[in-house]
């Protein structure tokens, strides 16, 4: 809301400068947003002047030059000492006259642009100064000629007895200049998108005095009108309709102080009815409607719903489709309007119109809300409506309309007003206990303060022991209904800037993470330590990812995705159903800029339509399966890794340090795994087809506690190349959990932790090399050992693998370290030989024998 | 024999001080104290000289082989120390090359690692950490914090719409009420989380995040707000940093505050040393960081009692304050972070600076 400071101040001045009436306005809850100058940007060089003669410029046909009384010369900052006497001032305006009375800008005067005006020579003539035309002081758009202050004068308005007088500073004739004020007005006070409105929170915000309400006297009179009528069929979206008939009305431009304020205010001036409409929305926060009486067929208006897809053309030519919920107005021949929304040219106000009917109303404002939205019509007019103002403002604008209506248009005012609605609701009484407002805000406000600040707000306010018997004025109905509401008033003109710093008690409440949350920055700082860098992708995914990962049609992150209604873009369409989309998407960047070595993470939600199948619900921290049977979105918390390029940077000690690939991707699990204290296995997933992302001889699926948690592999080279990331050996490669699930799996691991005796007794180690068909997987021979070995054996590892003409084709030879303990003695080598000799024998089943 | 013994002891000491290396004396003790060597075996032949002379040659000799062994024991280990100076010499490294790298450490993301911060000073003061759904019912994330049915927020333009009564929450506020009917009072929580509007531009992202804070007792003031609210900017902005509560409006607090903190970049002058306009507040001296307020009490009745949050949420018994703020903000104004798009574009250059 642009509020011209000029404006505001004819109703509250608190003799503040504009900053300090911002601070005021700001910390009492009405925001400033900007402070702008409107007009000139200083009143120095601008005067009247006295036009002594005209005459035809000699070398151009459309220039005039005019000899201008601008009075005794003045000390103006960048302008020549000039002689006393007229000054030579080339002028292309056709309306130009000797004997005028124009605004001059002479040389030094900054103009509203910032450009210092200079005397100069216009084709050959030396020009002192400029005549004005009304845009050229932003007093209004008019640029078909220059002001004429004399004529303006004549018709009353420059004000009673304007001062014309050659060498008047122009300032004191025209507004031109005035700071404008941008507020943001919270849309709980629509009372404040009105200067009026402003002006109270002014006042008691400074406690300046405010003049008396602009409606408080009324030229014209109540009781039945003749002449026209308003039927209201829907009441429950129409609370109030008035009307008034103005007669005799002269159609013209507005005079300079209206103009200036519209225009100032964001409005541009059209001719003095239409600017009276807009001015006095202005002033009061409530929109009027000027219909043309004599182009209103009937003399009647109907105020009744749309039926469903009823269509309009509305002003802008536009056919529109309605529903019930939206309200029109017509006449005898049909709609002419949409009500609140926008008029129908066919009764518009037009430079014939001498009748007027003015009608104001009060509209049902979820309705104007629907209607505005859906229709996409939104305006001044109903953005106030929507918000839901006061029916008693009708009448508010009625009474100032009627008065500028008499007095600039020249009109009449028939007797009567029509008045369709009511009785509106007796103003709410609430108590304010003053007890209660200490409690709420932690200091005290006197009862008497309370009183005071209330009344200025224009409640009214008793006081009833240690509490305020309040009523609730009809403009703040809507926001003002409960105790807490009456303390707010109070705390934001005196409180809040008075509070104490004080901390909650905090009875009984301690502050920690869950384990869940502990366990979860323990697993990502395992990642960090790893070198992995993390990222924050978007939620947001294309359709098209399914494509690029080679998915199925079945596959549930297709089949199963989350779809927006009303995404920003197709790009965005979807909820993620993994993380490898905006994994890859970062690699891909990066890749692009230069950066292809990358070891990257992201812990994030993914979404998926509840009922995907293989996607049970379970997460951390709510019930997950509760919300997903609320909103038919299954989301869950995963970690996804993405490794690419070198791993580890070049140095001299290493010129090609190792790449991505499968065995880098599961060194970066197990070492997650390993901080969680978490066992899980890769188990292979060759024949998977819901990893086709995957290469198809690097894939496995992760599992623990039973059942699968993840994946893990290196990216298919043609998913790969899709983001250019580069393939062949060391391939890009990632891995995907359920973070839940990995959480939970580590939290269960801690539960059972107790103290198991490693140190008193030292453990055996024996390494053993064995030859092996390649097709037996590790996984497998270890699974054998450990059988065999028995509750001797405490751990079994491969540590080294080789395959080579040694050990003959198709085989390998897997070098396993076996460690041997036991909790109450020492080991013997008698202890260990029948253990190893099962061991050997287990092997040897597989289809292995002892190497060398 | 006592000649002999002196002989050799002299020519041996004399071929010690000589030798010319560690070889050379290893070949000196073998040549002078080996098994074959004369001395060691005129010692073995002691026995069957005469009497008379046996003590006397078995001493001397005795003497002699020690004063050896200990002559070539110092003068070994003398040129061992030679030896390994000179070796320690030759293994000279080049100390300006770079390091053999440890595996590099990576970076948390500045988001995390701020969420974290903020997380850990709420903790401090009592608060514990809830997390909540993305995708959310209209009813938590409107119909539940008192908006009414119009309320501009809730339309498509400015709300992301999964299906009529599903939404991508638009602020972290829905767990105030889930996290109401799920604990009795006294409750102190916050809610970290990303939340979604449709907005895209250089100072708005489609999403976010944010920390919502609740704290629900018996006797809790806007006071208490503002010394916690402090607590926070004085531990994220500085010990000096002032708060102010700016009466704004809200549909789920009453009243409602906007939270301006003093300025950290002039110090909440407005403007720097040499006079100019700071350019981070824009010459205000406080930057608006967050929205809070207390609880509207119609939020209370929307929160049924039941077993798991009994005595339940009378707004006539219990009061509280909420509030919301933004951690791309925070770590936007804290960071000096210029574009908001930095933060989901995951360049490893940007990465790599924070965390």
């Amino acid at each position: 809301m642009r509020v011209p400071l000029e404006w505001l101040l004819t109703y509250c001045d608190p003799g503040l400068d504009v900053a300090a009436i911002e601070e005021r306005l700001t910390m009492t809850g009405t925001k400033v947003e900007a402070i702008h100058r409107h007009g000139v940007m200083s009143a120095d060089g601008f005067v009247v002047g006295a036009v002594l003669s005209v005459e035809q410029h000699p070398n151009a046909d459309r220039l005039r030059v005019c000899q201008v009384d601008v009075g005794p010369a003045q000390p103006a900052p960048g302008r020549p000492a000039s002689p006393d006497g007229p000054a030579t001032i080339v002028c292309g305006a056709p309306n130009v006259a000797a004997g005028q009375r124009v605004a001059v800008a002479l040389p030094g005067a900054v103009m509203p642009d910032g450009t210092k005006l200079k005397a100069a020579k216009l084709r050959g003539i030396p020009s002192a100064g400029m005549i004005l035309a009304e845009d050229e002081i932003q007093i209004g758009p008019g640029h078909e000629g220059i002001m004429v202050l004399d004529a303006l004068a004549a018709t009353g308005a420059l004000g009673p007895d304007p001062r014309i007088e050659p060498g008047t500073p122009l300032g004191e004739v025209l507004p031109i200049a005035t700071e404008v004020i941008e507020l943001e007005i919270t849309p709980n006070r629509p009372d404040c998108l009105g200067v009026y409105g402003v002006a109270r929170e002014l006042h008691a915000a400074t406690g300046a005095p405010l003049a008396a309400e602009p409606w408080s006297e009324d030229p014209g009179t109540l009781g039945p009108l003749l002449g026209a009528e308003v039927d209201v069929l829907c009441p429950e979206l129409c609370p109030r309709v008035t009307a008034r008939i103005f007669e005799n009305v002269r159609i013209a431009p507005s005079p300079p102080w209206l103009k200036a304020r519209l225009t100032a205010a964001g409005q541009r001036p059209i001719n003095n009815v239409v600017d009276i409409t807009n001015y006095v929305m202005l002033l009061t926060g409530q929109p009027l409607h000027a219909f043309d009486l004599d182009r209103v067929a009937g003399g009647r208006l109907t105020v009744r719903r749309a039926h469903d897809g009823e269509q309009v053309v509305t002003l802008d030519g536009q056919q529109r489709t309605l529903d019930s919920e939206m309200v029109l107005i017509e006449d005898e021949d049909g709609p002419t309007s949409i009500a609140g929304l926008m008029g129908g040219s066919r009764s518009e106000v037009h430079e014939g119109t001498t009748r007027v009917l003015m009608e104001v109303a009060n509209w049902h404002g979820p309705s104007i809300h629907h209607a505005s939205w859906g229709l996409g019509l939104r305006s001044e007019a109903s953005s106030r409506f929507e918000k839901g103002l006061a029916p008693e403002q009708c009448m508010h604008a009625q009474v100032v309309a009627a008065r500028l209506m008499l007095e600039l248009c020249g009109a009449t005012l028939a007797p009567g007003t029509v008045d369709v609605g009511g009785p509106f609701p007796e103003p709410a009484k609430i108590t304010l206990r003053s007890a209660k407002v200490r409690s709420v805000l932690g200091v005290s406000v006197s009862l008497q303060r309370e009183q005071e600040i209330l009344r200025a707000l224009g409640f009214q306010a008793e006081a009833a022991g240690e509490d305020l018997q309040v009523s609730v004025p009809p403009l703040r109905r809507n926001d003002v209904t409960r105790e807490a509401d009456l303390i707010e008033e109070v705390a934001r003109i005196d409180g809040l800037e008075r509070l104490p710093v004080t901390l909650p008690a905090r009875r009984g409440a301690y502050g920690m993470l869950s384990e869940t949350q502990r366990l979860r920055r323990r697993a990502v700082d395992a990642l960090v330590g790893r070198g992995l860098y993390e990222t924050v992708g978007w939620t947001f995914c294309p359709p098209t990812l399914a494509d690029r990962l080679r998915l199925s049609a079945e596959h549930p992150w297709r089949s199963h995705a989350v779809e927006l209604e009303n995404p920003l873009s197709e790009d965005q369409a979807l909820l993620r159903p993994t993380l490898l989309g905006s994994l890859l998407d970062s690699a891909a960047r990066n890749s692009a800029r230069g950066n292809g070595d990358l070891r990257l993470f992201e812990v994030g939600t993914v979404f998926i339509r509840d009922g995907a199948p293989g996607h049970d619900v379970d997460s951390v921290g709510v019930d997950v399966a509760q919300i997903a049977a609320e909103t038919g979105v299954c989301e869950r918390q995963a970690l996804a890794v993405l490794l690419s390029g070198r791993q580890l940077p070049r140095t001299w000690g290493a010129a090609e340090p190792p790449s991505a690939g499968f065995f880098a991707a599961k060194g970066v699990l197990e070492a997650l795994c390993d901080a969680l204290r978490v066992q899980v296995d890769c188990t292979d997933a060759r024949g998977r087809t819901d990893l086709d992302f995957l290469h198809p001889g690097r894939r496995a699926l992760i599992c623990g506690g039973g059942e699968t948690i993840g994946w893990i592999g290196e990216l298919h080279p043609l998913v790969a190349e899709s983001y250019e990331l580069q393939s062949g050996a060391g391939a890009p490669a990632g891995l995907e959990l359920d973070l839940s699930k990995l959480l939970k799996l580590a939290q269960s691991a801690g539960e059972s932790r107790a103290y198991s005796d490693l140190i008193s007794f030292p453990e055996l180690r024996r390494d053993l090399a064995v030859v092996l068909g390649e097709q037996v997987q590790a996984a497998q021979v270890l699974a054998a050992v450990r059988k065999a070995g028995g509750s001797l054996l405490a751990d079994a590892e491969v540590f080294d693998v080789y395959s080579g003409p040694q050990v003959g084709a198709g085989n390998r030879s897997l070098a396993l370290s076996l460690s041997f303990r036991v909790s109450d003695r020492t080991l013997s080598d008698e202890d260990v030989a029948p253990v190893q000799q099962r061991i050997v024998a287990a092997l040897e089943e597989l289809g292995g024998h002892l190497r060398g | 024999m006592i000649e002999r013994i002196k002989e050799l002891q002299n020519e041996a000491e004399a071929a010690i001080e000589a030798a010319g290396g560690s070889e050379a004396l290893e070949e000196l003790r073998v040549r002078y104290l080996g098994r074959k060597a004369e001395l060691p075996m005129m010692l073995r032949g002691v026995a069957s000289l005469p009497p008379e002379q046996r003590s006397r040659v078995g001493r001397e000799a005795n003497i002699a082989r020690q004063a050896l062994e200990a002559l070539i024991e110092g003068r070994s280990a003398q040129m061992h120390a030679a030896e390994l100076d000179q070796q320690l010499a030759r293994d000279t490294v080049d100390v300006t090359l770079p390091g053999t790298p440890a595996q590099p450490v990576g970076r948390l993301h500045v988001l995390t690692a701020m969420q974290r911060e903020l997380e850990d000073i709420f903790l401090g003061l009592g608060f514990t950490v809830l997390e909540g759904p993305e995708v959310e019912t209209v009813h938590y994330n409107f119909d539940a914090l008192n908006h009414n049915p119009t309320h501009p927020a809730r339309a498509k333009t400015d709300t992301f719409y999964v299906s009529d009564q599903v939404v991508l929450r638009t602020h972290t506020s829905p767990m105030q009420v889930r996290a109401m009917e799920a604990h009795p009072p006294p409750l102190y929580v916050v809610i970290p989380g990303r939340v979604y509007r449709p907005d895209s531009d250089a100072t708005h992202t489609p999403q976010f995040h944010q920390i919502e804070g609740l704290a629900v007792d018996e006797d809790i003031t806007l006071a208490d707000l503002k010394g916690t609210l402090l607590a926070f900017a004085k531990i994220v902005f500085g010990d000096e940093r002032e708060v102010r509560l700016r009466p704004h409006f809200f549909p789920f607090t009453e009243p409602s505050v906007e939270v301006d903190v003093s300025c950290f970049n002039c110090s909440g002058k407005g403007f720097m040393r040499d006079g100019s306009r700071c350019g981070l507040c824009k010459g205000e001296g406080w930057l608006e960081v967050l929205g809070a307020g207390e609880v509207d009490p119609n939020v209370y009745a929307y929160v049924p009692t039941t077993e798991s949050n009994a005595p339940g949420y009378d707004p006539e018994r219990v009061q509280g304050f909420a509030w919301g703020m933004g951690v791309e903000r925070i770590a936007m104004l804290k960071h000096g972070i210029p574009d908001l798009r930095l933060y989901y574009e995951n360049d490893v250059r940007f990465l790599e600076q924070f965390g």
